[in-house]
């Protein structure tokens, strides 16, 4: 029996509904997950080996042995590419001397691919022991490489120099990852004290009268969805339960999504008193953080920020000294795995499970966490509330459209002459975005990031509104001289294949097929009825449970629906059918064994 | 029908514009069965919790799909389910299992009362309509009593969610995700398995993917369940 991994499951009370954050705690102080280590918290939180080894081997950042002493995460994402990725990753491979997916002979250093990590402004990035490096070059990669080589700590690789602004470059936090504010309006502007309306508006209010100002406010939730917050808070706070939760949901990993990290990392005051501020409303006494695992060089930085809000009384008892609201708040890290933000994946996640959605009904409103009514907001939604009911809710429908009220922060990269994070009014024109930005010769944007839709020319003036191109913010511009199946769909559609939790027949194997045949297509093997095809089959996927399988094939149908010519003029036209039956290539073998010409 | 004392707890619902009655809270599926009307499933185990994994019993409520399986019956509400979209989805999921797995009916252990096979021919598939991917699966027969055959193995949960030792722990679970999921064996509790449980986890399992050791057939092939009354008939039958 290891000692240490036994301290670590004894920390979080044996309880298995805390396994995520045992294998967490053991994955990051010993390195690895050993099998004997699943043995061991198996005998110990009383669950069979195979129920530890399939949450475990749900996630990505867990490993059954080491990862390397420097574990290198190179993030995948389609601007990755655009930024430049493949000449950091054959750097790496050339100066480390392994493979990607492999880790160097001597242990030392481990290559891997990861899905978008959140640094689309600032890419090439990869994540080395925890820590963000971003904007790689070839030339940093060498540095990096042979700094790991003679022996320097991971945050000894870069030096001071190197920090972001702002909160960056704070003690706690200390990382080179830049904020990128553009443009701010309401919401992101320093327009306000933290703590002002646990002390001064919530003591005068109910919770009642807080669920009616967030409801004339109309917001609606900022991850995508766009469901009313107000309403939710209604419907949970009315649901029967032992106890309510309140889930901020700080699991950003649409691609091309990054506003909760700078919102995380400038305003998490204001981020813990929207939480403090919904527990209120819906009578939680507990609050969880659920963050990505990507995110995880906040930590200390963030419990930092809940200690001091603990000691000023805006966390723990008789917070903001309102007798009876007790309420506290934890960070429940992921481990790698986009449907964990499905609000639902994400509740199965934080109760120490694999993070597959939930059929529905019931809602989490009803049954969530631990089976008790749970609200699942925003980060942003969260920080706008807490806005909202200091200005009040005519201030905040002063901005943004009769429908869609107030404002939306956009995470805009790709090609543009300045990434990062714009606050817009709901109602802003795509190309009055581009023009913001400076993008010009723009073949197309993916609105909302993979699960999106990829417009075209002729849809720059429509505009960013739920009765129109309703988003999570998530938005990539797209050069004339990119190849948009090659380069945009394929990697779309290999990111949703890797991330399908696998549950619903159709999610796991409708994409793995669409995919195999836009190949062909790109390949100059397909033909007419292939695009047909891909239409029908990927409207299979609307029955999936969730909205991961609902927008898996997304990619290919957006680029269809909106670039339809790209795809005609790739295939064989007048043609029914295409062998992919290769006779000489089959038969290659045989003809070099016995020295013959084939007679093709 | 149904028979209950209160009938308060009755309440009147359409299928197909067909009335229907049905207990309050009765899942759709098993309501629909209890009113003649079959709705086709995989992953469904009455009288445990559903988990709505294979999709096949999708129906449309409101123009919108959902599955029978875990959306309970309320008062009121008009489900389609005999439709030619209905008909087409449930025909692709069956096709699309069959090109996914490596299905060989003939020399399956299963065949006549295998589930998938038996809606094939519901369904009247006769050649996927999806290239078959011939994966390359394995098959754990390290376990005593059972042998877990990957190639079969449809994924549905059913087994993780109905084999469990004396202890409650599960036997069976998933392993990885998406296109890498598989279902495992417990090596410890897998090696402990009763005679009765390994032929209760081959009996819930709807294929052919666990398998009893050291048995041979009880009922020739041509004379198993699906091979007497075809799937989906014992209900249909039932008004009839």
């Amino acid at each position: 029996m290891d000692a240490k991994v036994q301290e670590i499951i004894e920390k979080y009370n044996k309880d298995k509904s805390r396994l995520m954050d045992i294998l967490i705690d053991i994955q990051s102080e010993i390195g690895y997950i050993s099998k004997e280590s699943v043995i061991q918290i198996a005998e110990q939180i009383d669950i069979s080996r195979v129920d530890v080894e399939q949450t475990m081997s749900f996630y990505h950042f867990f490993t059954h042995t080491s990862p390397g002493k420097y574990s290198i995460f190179l993030n995948n994402s389609v601007v990755a590419d655009m930024m430049g990725r493949e000449g950091v990753r054959d750097t790496f491979e050339k100066e480390a001397g392994c493979k990607f997916g492999e880790v160097t002979e001597d242990g030392l250093i481990g290559l891997f691919d990861t899905a978008c990590i959140g640094m689309n402004d600032q890419e090439p990035a990869a994540i080395i022991n925890n820590i963000v490096f971003t904007k790689l070059t070839p030339f940093r990669v060498r540095e990096i490489i042979r700094d790991i080589k003679a022996g320097k700590s991971v945050s000894d690789l870069f030096m001071e120099s190197y920090y972001g602004g702002g909160m960056n470059s704070s003690d706690k936090l200390r990382a080179m990852v830049t904020n990128n504010i553009r443009k701010v309006g309401p919401i992101l502007s320093r327009n306000y004290v933290s703590g002002t309306v646990i002390k001064e508006k919530l003591p005068q209010m109910s919770a009642e009268d807080v669920i009616n100002e967030v409801k004339d406010s109309g917001i609606r939730g900022r991850g995508g969805a766009g469901f009313p917050t107000g309403l939710k808070w209604e419907f949970c706070r009315k649901a029967k339960g032992d106890k309510h939760y309140i889930l901020c949901n700080a699991d950003e990993g649409e691609p091309g999504t990054f506003k909760d990290r700078v919102i995380l990392t400038e305003f998490p005051e204001l981020l813990f008193e929207g939480i403090a501020v919904a527990a209120y409303a819906i009578g939680a006494t507990e609050g969880l953080l659920y963050l990505r695992y990507e995110y995880k060089y906040m930590e200390d930085y963030l419990e930092d920020v809940l200690h001091k809000a603990r000691a000023n009384n805006l966390l723990g008892k008789n917070i903001g000294g309102i007798t009876g609201f007790d309420f506290d708040i934890r960070i429940q890290f992921g481990a790698g795995a986009y449907v964990c933000g499905e609000e639902s994946a994400l509740i199965e996640s934080a109760e120490g499970k694999r993070g597959e959605p939930r059929d529905r009904p019931p809602f989490p409103v009803e049954k969530g966490y631990l089976d008790q009514p749970t609200v699942i907001n925003n980060v942003e939604t969260l920080i706008t509330t807490v806005k909202i009911l200091n200005f009040g809710s005519e201030w905040y429908k002063s901005f943004g459209t009769k429908d869609s009220t107030g404002t939306k922060v956009l995470s805009i990269s790709g090609d543009c002459k300045f990434p990062g994070i714009y606050e817009v009014e709901w109602g802003f024109s795509i190309r009055d975005m581009l023009d913001m930005v400076g993008a010009s010769e723009v073949q197309a944007v993916q609105v909302g990031g993979p699960s999106g839709s990829l417009i075209s020319p002729k849809d720059f003036d429509r505009v960013l509104c739920y009765s129109d191109l309703s988003t999570g913010g998530s938005m990539i511009i797209i050069s004339d001289y990119r190849d948009i199946l090659k380069d945009i769909v394929l990697n779309f559609m290999e990111f949703f294949i890797d991330e399908s939790c696998g549950s619903c027949s159709t999610c796991r194997e409708i994409p793995v097929i669409m995919t195999e045949k836009l190949k062909n297509i790109i390949n100059g093997k397909g033909i007419t009825k292939d695009i047909d095809d891909l239409l029908e089959w990927g409207e299979l996927l609307k029955v999936s449970r969730c909205g991961l399988g609902h927008t898996a094939g997304n990619p290919i149908l957006s680029s269809i629906k909106n670039f339809r010519h790209i795809y005609d003029e790739k295939v064989i036209r007048d043609l029914d059918y295409i062998s992919e039956f290769d006779l000489k290539k089959a038969t290659k073998e045989s003809c070099d064994y016995v020295g013959r010409i084939p007679n093709i | 029908m149904i028979n209950t004392d209160n009938m308060d707890d009755i309440i009147k619902f359409k299928i197909d514009g067909k009335i229907c009655t049905a207990r309050r809270g009765q899942y759709i599926v098993e309501a629909a069965a209890d009113n003649g009307i079959f709705i086709p499933t995989l992953c469904n185990i009455p009288g445990l919790k559903p988990k709505g994994a294979c999709r096949i019993c999708t129906i449309m409520v409101d123009g919108r799909p959902t599955t029978a399986c875990t959306k309970p019956v309320f008062d009121g509400i008009e489900i389609e389910n005999d439709t030619e979209e209905i008909h087409n989805i449930r025909k692709s999921i069956v096709e699309l299992l069959f090109a996914q797995g490596n299905h060989f009916c003939p020399s399956c252990e299963k065949s006549g009362n295998c589930m998938l096979q038996a809606l094939a021919y519901r369904y009247q598939m006769m050649v996927p309509r999806f290239p078959y991917a011939f994966p390359v699966k394995e098959v754990d027969a390290s376990h005593p009593k059972i042998i877990k055959d990957q190639n079969r193995c449809i994924l549905c949960k059913r087994c993780i969610r109905a084999i469990k030792d004396e202890n409650g722990k599960s036997v069976f679970a998933f392993k990885k995700r998406g296109k890498d999921l598989s279902v495992v064996v417990d090596p410890e509790l897998g090696s402990k398995l009763t005679d009765e449980l390994a032929a209760k986890a081959m009996e819930i399992c709807p294929v052919g993917s666990i398998i009893l050791k050291e048995k041979g057939f009880d009922v020739p092939i041509g004379k198993r369940t699906y091979d007497n009354i075809p799937i989906g008939s014992e209900i249909e039958n039932l008004n009839k």
